[in-house]
């Protein structure tokens, strides 16, 4: 493990906290009711096509997808449809949500629930793509894109390398990592399905060296399965983003205004994801069903959980020892990118990696200061931007030169806000400062 | 009640605070050497310097702007110290505090406090000094090891003082070098000079401690002090009688103060890594100019003021390189 891989510009060190890495997965028991909303995917809401008292099993589609960047959603329990309505979800908005209360576990026949592995690849490249569409599957380390569109490589583009992403960069998460421990067979057949779907000779997994036990154990494995290699990295957050993995790996840099990973030959997925490619193309088991995390200094039990999609994260809470009593904020995801939960009645979607429950006194915001112009902001900035000149530009509403300053490029990372010696709210006037520039760009097309 | 922020939701252990507590412990060793060798002066002029800061940057913000006062900051207390390191130990206490009301009230407050001035406060305070009371801040007290009476101390001239003083006499350097002192008195601060200033030894040690720390980089003092040494070493190289060697110029003076506890001030040095080169290059450029051809011995306040003024030309000028971009 002597040559450890990372990005070279920018990134820094939160504490890891992971609190759960060596607990093992357990399933979550079946709650009483579920809430699925139509849009847990990046793109169109799926359209619902069960209505209000229809029976379904775990299995049963219950909404199509809307569009060509949309997913179909499945039941992830048996029983009866109480309502279609309104519920808000983990971004703290109403959207629609199919409800339905659980009666029994009963899977629809389709699905083949053995837990033997099952190596040998059969479906042809188009049969996989066609059944990862059909079967709801989408990115499960945050972005929650469709997972058939990125398996469609757009014509005159090549694939060359595949690159597995279990590099867990967010403090606190562990799902990944427990994935690449207790479903490595799986995982790894998954990314065999994926090669081949992409036509791709090479896999590499990135995985940072905190999870040495993961990068011994899928060393070992990855004997059996020819064109899979694992390339430990140097612990840096945010390693896990799209663009600093292919750096850290390939040294090449996807170009930005736009740029995606095909254009420099490579395409990334999610640890998570193979593991359901696997579970979709090789026993027909729609995404119906996720490993989260729930952890945070004050909770009993730390832990990661198997858990249906629609469960309530009230369920999740209950099972890792129940809400503590100084809890100040509920993260869905990590500290650096996560987003803050109004409420713990809000379901588990597809995209929802880890939950994350902060004290009163580690929700505080620390009271801000003024600039110093010290310059860290600009030294840790992964994409190579200035942000505590974003943060003027757009407090000062001067959107164009905040465009030429090339405030898109911003992935929201938090690295500047998060080492900001004055604790300015850099990411939080970057992100007003994006959306405005969208609707300066948005308007500039229409016309 | 639950708090909804957007992330991230975790903050470093970084903080102003915390920075500029760094750089006054980082000071200390350069104290300690100052107190040897000065005795009670050194003490007397930094504590009157410090308190003087903190008291109008307190007055000032509390009665004349009416805003929350931030004198905890630690700001204050860096420029009150760094104020006294640059004048004699022998100066008038009310000299130390009219330098304080320059450095917080004229150089700072005017511009809107911590982060918004353009110049480093404590050589505005300096320079304010040297042109409103040159003889008083030319007279430089003699070291007198671990005495600490305040009997009037014998005063001379700094060694750049001498050399200079030498040389437009037409003396050559070999023989003006018997009267100043060695490299070893120069090092560890045997000499007459500024308060703070003339132990190289104790400052790299401060130094390296904020490079520890990662308060500092090494961008720009090791620019500045590169080019110092390379151009006075093409001089002395092209006539050793007229120029001093580079190692007299980079142990003598403020350059070891300067480079490492003055150029670097967050607040007044450019903030990417080629603008802080390309700051501390011509640091060294005019420095050494002032050093070499200037009407005063010593270059180094007024070369960091002058980059001063060309930190924001910088900044818009050096932008990090953005990622993904294509190079063509």
């Amino acid at each position: 493990m002597s040559d450890l891989k990372t990005f070279p510009q920018g990134g820094v060190h939160p504490s890891d906290q992971k609190l759960s890495a060596h607990k093992q997965i357990m399933v979550l028991k079946l709650p009483p009711v579920v809430k699925i909303p139509l849009s847990q995917h990046l793109g169109a809401p799926a359209m619902a096509v069960v209505k209000k008292g229809d029976k379904v099993k775990v299995g049963t589609l219950i909404a199509q997808s809307g569009g060509f960047i949309s997913a179909n959603i499945h039941a992830s329990v048996s029983g009866t449809v109480s309502m279609i309505g309104e519920s808000t979800d983990t971004s703290g908005y109403l959207k629609e949500v199919v409800i339905i209360n659980v009666e029994g576990d009963e899977w629809e026949d389709s699905i083949d629930r053995s837990s033997d592995l099952k190596k040998e690849i059969v479906k042809t490249r188009e049969e996989i793509i066609e059944t990862v569409k059909n079967l709801g599957l989408v990115g499960l380390g945050g972005a929650t894109f469709p997972t058939h569109v990125k398996l469609m490589v757009p014509p005159g583009k090549k694939a060359q390398i595949l690159i597995i992403n279990g590099v867990e960069c967010e403090p606190y998460l562990t799902s990944d990592h427990r994935v690449m421990l207790e479903r490595a067979d799986e995982m790894l057949v998954g990314i065999k399905i994926i090669m081949k779907a992409l036509s791709v000779e090479k896999a590499v997994i990135g995985i940072e060296n905190n999870k040495s036990d993961a990068i011994k154990h899928l060393s070992d494995k990855i004997k059996d399965y020819p064109g899979i290699t694992v390339q430990p990295l140097k612990v840096m957050y945010p390693q896990g983003g799209e663009k600093q993995l292919i750096k850290a790996i390939t040294g090449r840099e996807v170009p930005n205004k736009g740029g995606l990973p095909i254009d420099v030959g490579v395409v990334v997925q999610n640890v998570g994801t193979a593991f359901s490619v696997y579970e979709a193309v090789q026993k027909n088991k729609p995404l119906l069903e996720r490993i989260v995390t729930i952890t945070g200094k004050s909770v009993k039990n730390p832990g990661n959980y198997l858990i249906r999609i629609g469960t309530s994260i009230a369920d999740l809470i209950e099972a890792a020892g129940g809400l503590p009593e100084d809890t100040g904020k509920i993260i869905s995801g990590g500290p650096m990118m996560g987003k803050a939960l109004t409420g713990i009645d809000v379901p588990v979607v597809k995209g929802t990696s880890g939950i994350l429950i902060m004290t009163k006194k580690d929700a505080k915001r620390e009271l801000q200061g003024s600039c110093i112009r010290c310059g860290k902001c600009i030294s840790v900035c992964p994409l190579g931007l200035e942000p505590y000149l974003l943060y003027q530009l757009s407090n000062r509403r001067k959107f164009d030169r905040l465009e030429s300053e090339d405030v898109m490029n911003c992935c929201e990372c938090g690295s500047c806000q998060y080492t900001c010696p004055s604790s300015l709210p850099l990411l939080d006037y970057m992100r007003l400062g994006k959306l405005e520039v969208g609707k300066l760009i948005r308007a500039r097309k229409n016309n | 009640m639950l708090t909804v922020s957007p992330s991230p939701h975790v903050h470093g252990d970084f903080s102003t605070q915390r920075i500029m507590l760094d750089v006054a412990i980082a000071l200390m060793p350069a104290f300690l050497v100052s107190i040897l060798y000065f005795g009670m002066g050194a003490i007397k002029v930094t504590f009157i310097a410090v308190v003087a800061c903190m008291l109008f940057e307190y007055l000032i913000q509390k009665f004349l702007l009416k805003v929350p006062v931030t004198v905890t900051d630690g700001s204050a207390l860096v420029s009150g110290i760094l104020l006294a390191f640059n004048v004699p130990s022998s100066i008038p206490t009310w000299m130390v505090v009219l330098g304080a009301l320059v450095t917080i009230g004229v150089a700072k407050m005017s511009f809107g406090g911590l982060g918004k001035n353009p110049f480093n406060p404590a050589l505005v305070g300096r320079v304010f000094l040297l042109i409103s009371f040159p003889v008083d801040m030319t007279n430089w007290p003699r070291p007198r090891l671990m005495d600490f009476s305040f009997a009037d101390a014998v005063s001379g001239a700094t060694a750049l003082g001498k050399l200079k003083e030498g040389l437009m006499m037409g003396e050559t350097v070999d023989k003006l070098m018997v009267d100043i002192p060695g490299y070893l008195d120069l090092f560890i601060g045997n000499v007459n000079g500024s308060l703070g200033e003339m132990s190289a030894m104790a400052l790299l040690i401060g130094a390296v401690y904020l490079l520890m720390r990662r308060v500092i980089s090494l961008y720009i003092p090791l620019s500045f002090i590169l080019s110092v040494v390379i151009l006075t070493g093409i001089f002395w190289l092209y006539n050793p009688s007229r120029y001093a060697d580079p190692l007299f110029h980079i142990l003598s003076g403020g350059l070891m103060l300067g480079a490492w506890f003055m150029a670097t001030d967050m607040v007044t040095s450019p903030m990417s890594k080629m603008g802080m080169m390309i700051f501390g290059i011509g640091c060294g450029l005019i420095t050494v100019l002032i050093r070499l051809f200037g009407a005063y011995p010593e270059g180094v306040s007024f070369a960091i003021l002058i980059m001063n003024a060309v930190v924001p030309l910088i900044n818009r000028s050096c932008k990090p390189k953005r990622f993904g971009e294509i190079l063509k």
